[in-house]
């Protein structure tokens, strides 16, 4: 009774703050669509925990359906009407490359909530677009990787050259150069964001090259593997990874995106989802560090340490002065990097050994 | 020892052309109940949204329109290639050269935006495919190079040169760094057919067109006629005075020109800006169409609709009943060869033979 | 030193699995056979051989399963393309469907889990060698056995009267049935051995390769294997040239890439020339470089009539059903 009755004042609450008619609902059906098979174990696999994770916290609550290996073209359009159609009332769109879609079967459902992740483009007010802040963990690695290496020298196994990628580059070397000046990080290329076999070739390429900490912003566990075989030590991403290196993973990146979509199917249940354009990071719970593992305790209570400045809002990775790879002046002491710039990064800062691919 | 044996019929049985895709519908539908039952779903249910969900909306009917127009366009030219006997696998790459040389304009040229700019793009795409398939077809007649193979690892290469294009010199400049270009302007996008009801496109209606324009040049023309000699026969080809080398570089011009098509039809209608995910497979499914749709133009119209309706009815399965994309993908690939393996009988007798009393001579 | 080995272990890694596959699809192709349902018999083969490894904990276990698995599933192709006559080339894109679609709900149960690797075997005082010790002596069992095969399959098609028969098939089905050769029966072993590379392939890429599974993790490696054929011109020990050449253009492509110029510079004049250029040009472009060579190798062998009437099987692709 006294559930329900704040449930109602909740709902009014709402209905007075928005002006807006929002129902309450009994029941919510939350749909989900991927781009790759859940069982990459990486990027479709996580936002596929995110559903379980919905389905685990709202219980009878939420009915939930999902569509993996969807590709971005026609297809993806076609996908979120079936959904739109089969009574979904919230949909996530996992993958950037469904930005044009989602916005265009918006405007034909306004009823239904849209929800895509790293995209920019809200042309209804029924789509939002969310994000993590992946560099906010890369930095912490860069910390750990300048500390551990012997060699000075880490590996980093880049997928393509989009804004993510390179921010992520940038703040891995940023939190390097913060122990270590004259930290080298080589950065290898595998165009791809999921071949075990390439991931693989790629690390001992770089293993060859005499680095001793190999970090990856590809989707497979095959870099950790051939870090284990060769007996560095490597970060994890997307997952945690320590099974497959439990003397080898130093930390994992894990995209947690639970938080954020037990919190967005809440609000199409309380009836007060409104429009947002959220990044959030590790503050919210979205972006979390696997148990860090294979170093020195100082260490390890230091990246804590780095880790609860940055939840905690008191530090920001990219936090002046930095200095572009060409040498001209990005951010002034003390001054820190607007999300706009970030988010169109197109630029490395000093100290990064390669040449971004253009 | 049971065995098989085929004989080749004096003519193709107009019975078993109607009863093989009875056949084949049969053995799919029982193959569906027991993969369905094996895996604890409700049979009758799973196939219901695998084969009649799709059918039962109207914007479905325009989706369906939407995946099958590609692989029909692609199919109706394939025909032309396989009744030759020229083997041209590599419609993929033609169907991606055809998408770039048409979206030139709209990319390069985006101020130009009149209503000519449609129908040069069409025309640029056409052209693209036809060139990209010009090569195999001048490697094999000058050089004798085997079709199948270097018309396959062109496929690769215009993967790769779009892939370049749209993350180098076409990125959409606003587009924070992503592949793909930019959005095109009204102009350079095909007209939908209904807007009221869904967002099929004129594409479908290139698909009908061009189905029905090549069965009449197969069937009612002199050139069709001489397809189909050189087809089956290239010395009788020969002695009727057909250049076999003259037929494949038509064929494949027709065939490239037609998956050029389909490329700047999918860009200009579906998806309005090229990227470089725009190849998934259009190319070789529609293989396995023009196949389904026995080599004819018309066959191809129904042969690609039924694919359409796999992928569709998939998803439609997936949503409703958490039947994964593997299986659906699974169960097409049982459709096909049932339907593959049905069609044989169209051409052949089939006969049941037991050992010992085989004869002499068969296999 | 040491790094060069290493470097070579790496090729040999990478160049493996497609020998294997390129090599049973040769000895297919060579029949006459043209089964473009590689990539499906691959993946296939990839899964089985991490449920074998894991169910039975022995990656032994999990090869075997591989091996029988893809030959088992070639038989589907047989069946249609050589009993039935059905188009080849449509009936491998299918398999290829059935394939990655099968694997997928097999390997399930079997995502996140760390696969048995398959431990290197070290020939005893051999493998101790400099360089050539670990290269030759020290490498993974799938190693050897794909060298084994290479040589195994240059002496069966030409040093064996068997293997005579399949070339004659290949080349010309009609002149070898009216001999009295059983068409079809050898096409199908040649289908099985084919399937059963492509299987042990499979096993390569989740038992030494990435000890894992995970959803088409074979990643297009069946179609490089086709091309491989093609680019070998049908003969074996050209094959076993190309799987090296294209896996160690993919690795010193990695390797550029992750040194600066400064590091190269102890290089010789020409070598430097040729990795700062080809850190200059755009990625697609290099890897489009081995399907340009063998579209080239390909023109280049097919000009010449004699070597390709040697070399080419002239039946490939076309369906065979004996006249009565």
């Amino acid at each position: 009774m006294r559930k329900l009755l704040l449930a109602m004042t909740a709902a009014l609450a709402t209905t007075a703050m928005t002006g807006l008619a929002h129902a309450q609902m009994e029941k919510v059906k939350a749909c989900f669509i991927y781009v790759g098979p859940i069982g990459d174990f990486g990027w479709s696999y996580q936002h596929h925990q995110g559903l379980l994770a919905v389905e685990q916290a709202l219980g009878d609550k939420v009915e939930t359906a999902y569509l993996e290996s969807v590709p971005e073209g026609a297809d993806s359009e076609r996908a979120l009407e079936r959904f739109a159609r089969s009574g979904c009332n919230i949909i996530f769109t996992t993958s950037f490359g469904y930005m044009d879609a989602t916005n265009k079967v918006a405007g034909k459902f306004p009823d239904v909530k849209f929800e895509h992740a790293t995209g920019y483009k809200r042309e209804h007010p029924n789509v939002s677009t969310y994000n993590a802040r992946f560099y906010e963990g890369r930095y912490i690695q860069g910390v750990i990787a300048a500390t551990m290496s012997k060699a000075g020298t880490a590996g980093y196994i880049a997928s393509f050259p989009i804004p993510e990628v390179v921010m992520g580059i940038n703040s891995f070397v940023l939190g390097a150069q913060s122990v270590n000046p004259d930290f080298k990080v080589k950065v290898v290329w595998a165009n791809t964001w999921f071949d075990p076999g390439k991931e693989a070739d790629a690390a001992k390429a770089l293993i060859d090259q005499g680095v001793d900490i190999i970090t990856q912003h590809t989707d497979s566990t095959a870099p950790m593997q051939v870090a284990t075989e060769r007996g560095i030590k490597a970060f994890g991403q997307a997952s945690d990874m320590i099974k497959f290196g439990p003397e080898t993973q130093l930390t994992s990146i894990i995209d947690n995106w639970a938080p954020y979509y037990i919190k967005r199917v809440q609000a199409v249940l309380d009836g007060n989802w409104e429009q947002v354009d959220v990044w959030a990071g590790m503050k919210e719970g979205e972006v979390v560090m696997a148990e860090y593992t294979n170093m020195p305790d100082d260490l390890k209570a230091k990246a804590a340490e780095i880790e609860a400045k940055i939840k905690s809002g008191e530090f920001h990775p990219f936090t002046g002065p930095i200095t572009k790879q060409d040498g001209t002046e990005w951010l002034k002491a003390g001054e820190v990097s607007d999300d706009g710039t970030l988010l169109g990064m197109n630029f490395y800062v000093k100290g990064v050994d390669d040449q971004l691919p253009q | 020892m049971i065995r098989l044996e085929l004989t080749r019929r004096p003519q193709h049985s107009a019975l078993f052309s109607l009863v093989s895709p009875l056949l084949a519908l049969a053995l799919t539908l029982l193959a569906g109940v027991i993969l369905f039952t094996w895996l604890g779903k409700p049979p009758a249910a799973a196939l219901y949204s695998y084969f009649i969900e799709p059918l039962t909306e109207m914007w479905s009917l325009h989706e369906l329109a939407i995946k099958a127009a590609p692989l029909i366009i692609i199919a109706v030219g394939l025909c032309v290639c396989y009744l030759s006997n020229n083997w041209n696998i590599g419609a993929e790459g033609q169907f991606l050269m055809g998408a770039i040389a048409g979206s030139a304009l709209p990319v390069l040229a985006p101020q130009f935006a009149n209503g000519a700019t449609l129908p040069l793009m069409i025309l640029c795409g056409m052209i693209g495919g036809a060139a990209w398939a010009a090569i195999p077809a001048l490697l094999k007649t000058r050089f004798n190079a085997n079709e199948i193979l270097t018309s396959l690892m062109l496929v690769y290469v215009a993967q790769l040169f779009l892939d370049w294009l749209v993350r180098g010199p076409w990125r959409n400049p606003q587009g924070f760094s992503f592949p793909g270009t930019i959005t095109f302007n009204e102009f350079a996008l095909l007209p939908e057919l209904m807007p009221a009801s869904g967002r099929a496109n004129l594409g479908f209606v290139f698909a009908l067109v061009v189905a029905v324009l090549v069965w009449f040049l197969l069937t009612r023309t002199l050139k069709g006629f001489e397809v189909r000699v050189l087809g089956q026969s290239p010395r009788a080809g020969r002695f009727a005075g057909f250049s076999p080398a003259k037929m494949t570089v038509f064929a494949f011009l027709v065939s490239g020109a037609l998956a050029g098509l389909a490329g700047i039809s999918e860009v200009a209608g579906a998806v309005q800006h090229l990227n470089e995910k725009l190849s998934i497979g259009y190319g070789f499914t529609a293989i396995i169409v023009a196949f389904l749709g026995r080599l004819n133009p018309l066959g191809a119209v129904v042969a690609g609709l039924l694919l359409a309706l796999t992928y569709l009815g998939g998803e439609a399965a997936q949503i409703s009943l958490g039947i994964s994309d593997k299986i659906a993908r699974a169960f097409q690939g049982a459709l096909l060869f049932f339907v593959l393996a049905c069609d044989t009988l169209i051409i052949y007798k089939i006969r049941l033979s037991f050992g010992g009393r085989r004869a002499t001579g068969s296999v | 030193m040491e790094t060069w080995v290493a470097i070579l272990l790496t090729v040999t890694t990478a160049a493996t699995p497609l020998l294997i596959a390129a090599l049973g699809e040769l000895v297919v192709e060579r029949s006459g056979v043209l089964n473009l349902g590689v990539e499906g018999m691959m993946v296939m083969g990839a899964v089985t051989g991490f449920a074998g490894a894991q169910i039975f904990g022995d990656p032994w276990a999990g090869v075997a399963l591989a091996i029988v698995t893809g030959a088992l599933f070639s038989l589907l192709f047989g069946f249609l393309a050589l009993t039935l006559a059905t188009n080849q080339v449509a009936t491998g894109l299918a398999l290829t469907l059935l394939g990655i679609g099968i694997s997928g709900m097999i390997g399930e149960k079997f995502i996140g889990i760390p696969g048995l690797r398959m431990e290197p075997i070290f020939v005893p005082g051999l493998s101790d060698m400099p360089v050539v010790g670990r290269l030759l002596f020290g490498q993974d069992p799938l190693f050897y056995i794909s060298i084994a095969l290479t040589v195994a399959v240059v002496w069966f098609l030409f040093r064996t009267r068997a293997g005579l028969t399949l070339r004659a098939i290949g080349d010309s089905h009609g002149s070898a049935h009216a001999l009295g050769i059983k068409v079809i029966r050898i096409r199908y072993l040649a289908v099985m051995f084919g399937g059963a590379c492509a299987g042990l392939a499979g096993a390569h890429l989740s038992l030494v390769y990435t000890p894992q599974w995970v959803e088409n993790m074979t990643a297009g490696r069946g179609w490089i294997a086709l091309a491989l054929v093609v680019f070998a011109s049908w003969r074996p020990f050209r094959v076993l040239i190309g799987a090296y050449l294209f896996g160690a253009i993919t690795i010193m492509q990695l390797h550029i890439q992750a040194m600066t110029l400064s590091e190269m510079t102890f290089l010789p004049g020409a070598i430097y020339a040729l990795a700062a250029w080809v850190k200059s040009v755009p990625a697609q472009f290099l890897s489009a470089l081995p399907y340009l060579a063998t579209v080239v190798v390909l023109v280049l062998i097919s000009r010449n009539r004699r070597l390709t009437m040697m070399n080419t099987p002239a039946a490939l692709g076309r369906p065979f059903v004996p006249d009565r």
